[in-house]
């Protein structure tokens, strides 16, 4: 069986075949969702560099105990857009709705998403949210400036007057239906649209982190966008949601927003480990270990994930803390199921660290750490000590910025050819590899310790007897290598454009059906499709005496002989 | 059949032993010298008590860390690629998922008995405590209020202090006058929020003389970073004394 490779030539811009629309016209009204996976992936990583630059301003004040650089009231502006700009318009859409998009009606074998103009209205709602909450800093007294949780009654209209906040309110809830939208979509797709042959259980693990990614939203989102109503309300309608005065309760806001804002977390974190499930068996050769140990702990995880929600509040005395301890502390073993199985795969493998490879141990050393110091934030008394610290900021940054942008741009390096039929320079990679890895980590280690010095977080200024200035500045100079590690992935990206290097359908020996067709893809996706007897089909169509299905067949000791 | 069987199991009890004696050994030289991991060893009871929590979560962290990153490293560097062959395609292997499922549960299990011993200490509120102070936040400041009707206020960019006897149990009565404060002192690694409409009862019982610093953790709006304050522990007999000065600058 041979994969029927249709056109091997690189399309610039727009594809012209069969009188489609091309350039802006297409971008414009498209409905393909391979368009649409590419402008929600390239309109997400202008966000991180927008809310990258942001966060550039913010560690520029921070160089010294009593920085200059901007007023306090911009500081709060600042990291209340950056931390709302990473968080949904950044990390979210850049992988559920860019790679996911992009790739799992590939991967299914689909020719495209169940409901194409829903996901373009996906993506249309997302960039109008996006501007808005951009549009923020341009109001007369300025955007947002509660923090990217919004604590009521800090969010009030007596507190945080003016059109910022509503626009920010706004910005959420566009985006918040975005994400619904997106979520109902590939759920779908996942369930109806499968080619024939591939069962539940033969889905990619990238296929069905993005199923259970979809669930959660629709179990999380409406939460957020009842909330952010009801926040509306409070500010212009005269309702008392959250009011004491009123009879309301602040605290109840704190529980609706992170019953949303802990599923959100796992939201961000399972398409990444969904990518790095593809990434790690591809570059070893061989199939992801204890597949559906994995498919289980991904459940487990987004199940344990809607009851851990008060490990955010252990601080308000107002909740049962050993419930929560205990489910947050129990959240540690999937997670960890999941950091083994990819060591499993790399076990007995034959492991080629080109770029995607490198960027997927980056997130693996980051985010292990991270989880490490996750564990410890989980036991309610060493929560009381550190929480709202620099020891908090570190280790979700390390969980969460360090997963969206290691194993996110381990995702990139890996499916651009596909997206593109171009290949990316490996020695610019691997630059942007080594700079970001040890930049990012530099930046967030010594925040730690600032936070362990009882250096609080959201402060423009500190006490210089606190002894954390010089962390502070370790910790600005890694930032500011960190973004110029994205500018040698710009340059990489330009250079990839002007001198083109043709990646062929299938450059990394590929497993699953996506690398089955030509980069980039035909119209509809495929021409034919190889017969789906296993989870890697294009591996067996490649490697016929290697195939899945082979080993079912024989005598179970013959299967696992060296 | 056999060979394969004794290959597997030798190479993991092997790797196992070998592993645990050398997380064994590093936490025993690691406790003998008492690090700190970057954390106070805490001014009060109760901040001990959390400090040896943590303590016990960074040997753990440890522990999990050398095997982690061992196995990392160890795939990384024995299976990086020198020829073109198409190793094994190994799928699964219970007996190998069983364990790494088990093992974190076990440890989760264990830290959760310590954190549920160490928060009921942490938390508990005393019923006949020596002293109670009422403490107010508001946006941006602090008003520390004594049973004989004593209070020291924040005034302008004077920072309030708190004074407290060594050795005594408080019961501190904490509110907010508006938005949401955090009431925060590193040296006695706590911080409990101070919520409009809701109040918090926690104890104190510092162990240590001097004087320490305490700010606002939870963002209040534009002079958060501005809402310190400081503690200053002193013994009962000062404490009296002080009081009753208090209450006659006060009257
Ligand atoms: C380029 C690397 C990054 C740097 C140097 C950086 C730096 C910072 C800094 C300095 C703060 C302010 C901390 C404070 O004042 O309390 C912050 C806040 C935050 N960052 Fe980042 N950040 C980076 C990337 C990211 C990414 C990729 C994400 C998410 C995926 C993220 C999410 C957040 C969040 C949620 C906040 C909290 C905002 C708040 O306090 O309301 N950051 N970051």
């Amino acid at each position: 069986m041979t994969i029927a490779a249709e056109s091997k030539t690189i399309e610039h811009g727009g594809a012209s075949h069969n009188g489609e629309p091309t350039g802006m016209y297409k971008w414009l009204t498209s409905t393909d969702h391979k368009v649409i996976g590419k402008s929600y992936m390239y309109t997400s990583l202008v966000f991180l560099l927008i809310a990258g630059s942001m966060a550039m301003i913010i560690r520029a004040q921070l160089m010294s105990p009593n920085g200059h650089v901007v007023s306090q009231q911009m500081y709060n502006e600042l990291f209340t857009i950056h931390g709302s700009i990473m968080l949904y318009l950044f990390a979210g859409p850049f992988a559920f709705g860019g790679f996911a998009n992009f790739i799992l009606p590939l991967q299914i074998g689909a020719p495209d998403m169940a409901f194409p103009r829903l996901n373009a209205l996906s993506y249309w709602l997302y960039l109008t949210g996006g501007t808005t909450m951009l549009l923020g800093f341009f109001t007369a007294g300025g955007a947002a400036a509660f923090g990217w949780v919004a604590y009521a009654p800090l969010s009030s209209y007596t507190n945080a007057p003016g059109p910022g906040p509503d626009l920010w309110i706004i910005a959420i809830a566009l985006t918040g239906f975005s994400g619904i939208f997106t979520a109902v979509n590939l759920v779908t797709t996942a369930f109806y649209l499968r080619a024939p042959g591939l069962t539940m259980f033969r889905m990619p693990i990238f296929t069905w982190s993005m199923v259970v990614t979809g669930m959660l939203i629709l179990i999380a989102f409406p939460i957020l966008t009842a909330a952010m109503i009801m926040l509306y309300c409070d500010r212009h309608l005269g309702t008392h949601f959250f009011t004491v005065s009123g009879g309301g309760s602040p605290v109840m806001w704190q529980n609706l927003f992170w019953f949303f804002g802990h599923p959100e977390v796992y939201i961000l974190a399972l398409p990444y480990f969904g990518m790095v499930s593809e990434i790690v068996p591809v570059f070893s050769r061989k199939p992801v270990f204890g597949y559906k140990g994995l498919v289980f702990a991904t459940l487990a995880i987004a199940a344990l994930s809607t009851g851990v929600w008060a490990h955010h509040m252990y601080t308000t005395g107002t909740v049962l803390l050993p419930f929560f301890s205990a489910l947050s502390l129990l959240i540690a073993v999937p997670t960890g199921i999941k950091v083994f199985t990819w060591i499993g795969t790399m076990w007995g493998g034959n492991i080629s660290f080109k770029t995607p490879m490198l960027f997927v141990i980056g997130f693996i050393v980051t985010f292990v750490m991270g989880g490490m110091t996750g564990v410890m934030l989980a036991s309610p008394p060493i929560d009381f000590a550190v929480h709202d610290t620099y020891f908090v900021v570190a280790h979700f940054h390390q969980v969460l910025a360090g997963t969206a942008i290691f194993a996110g741009f381990a995702g990139f390096y890996y499916w651009y050819p596909k997206l593109t039929g171009r290949m990316l320079r490996e020695s610019l990679g691997k630059l942007q590899f080594w700079m970001a890895f040890i930049a990012f980590n530099l930046t967030f280690i010594p925040q730690y310790l600032a936070g362990l010095r009882g250096m609080p977080r959201r402060v423009p200024v500190y006490l210089v007897q606190d002894h954390v200035t010089f962390l502070n500045q370790l910790s600005s100079v890694g930032a500011f290598v960190t973004f110029l590690s994205f500018v040698v992935w710009l340059v990489n990206l330009w250079v990839s454009w002007k001198k083109p290097i043709a990646a062929g359908d299938n450059p990394w020996d590929g497993h699953t059906l996506e690398w089955g067709t030509s980069s980039p893809p035909p119209h509809h996706n495929f021409t034919s499709l190889p017969p789906i007897r296993s989870q890697r089909p294009v591996w067996d169509a490649n490697h016929p005496e290697h195939a899945d299905h082979l080993n079912h067949e024989l005598p179970k000791k013959e299967a696992i002989r060296r | 059949m056999r060979t394969v069987r004794a290959g597997v199991r030798s190479f993991s009890e092997l790797k196992l032993t070998r592993k645990l004696g050398v997380v064994l050994i590093g936490a025993l030289a690691l406790s003998s010298c008492n690090p700190t991991f970057g954390a106070y060893r805490g001014a009060t009871t109760q901040g001990k008590d959390i400090f040896s929590l943590y303590q016990g979560f960074w040997y753990t962290a440890i522990g999990v860390a050398i095997v982690t990153f061992g196995a990392l490293l160890f795939v990384v560097i024995k299976f990086r690629r020198k020829n073109d062959a198409i190793p094994v395609q190994r799928h699964s292997n219970v007996p190998i998922e069983v364990i790494y499922t088990v093992i974190p549960a076990v440890i989760v299990a264990v830290l959760f008995f310590f954190t549920v011993k160490v928060e009921n200490r942490v938390t508990a509120v005393s019923a006949a405590p020596n002293l109670r102070v009422k403490i107010t936040a508001f946006q941006w400041g602090w008003r520390f209020t004594y049973p004989n009707g004593a209070s020291v206020v924040s005034q302008g960019a004077n920072y309030p202090q708190m004074v407290l006897p060594v050795g005594e149990t408080t019961t501190v009565t904490l509110v907010s006058q508006d938005v949401v404060h955090g009431f925060y002192i590193p040296e006695f690694n706590f911080s409990r929020y101070a919520l409009p409409g809701f109040t918090n009862y926690f104890d104190l019982n510092p162990t240590k003389v001097g004087t320490f610093i305490g700010r606002c953790s939870a963002l209040c709006g534009l002079y958060h970073s501005e809402m310190l304050f400081s503690v200053r522990v002193v013994t009962p007999t000062q404490f009296q004394t002080w009081l009753s000065q208090q209450k006659a600058a006060t009257a």
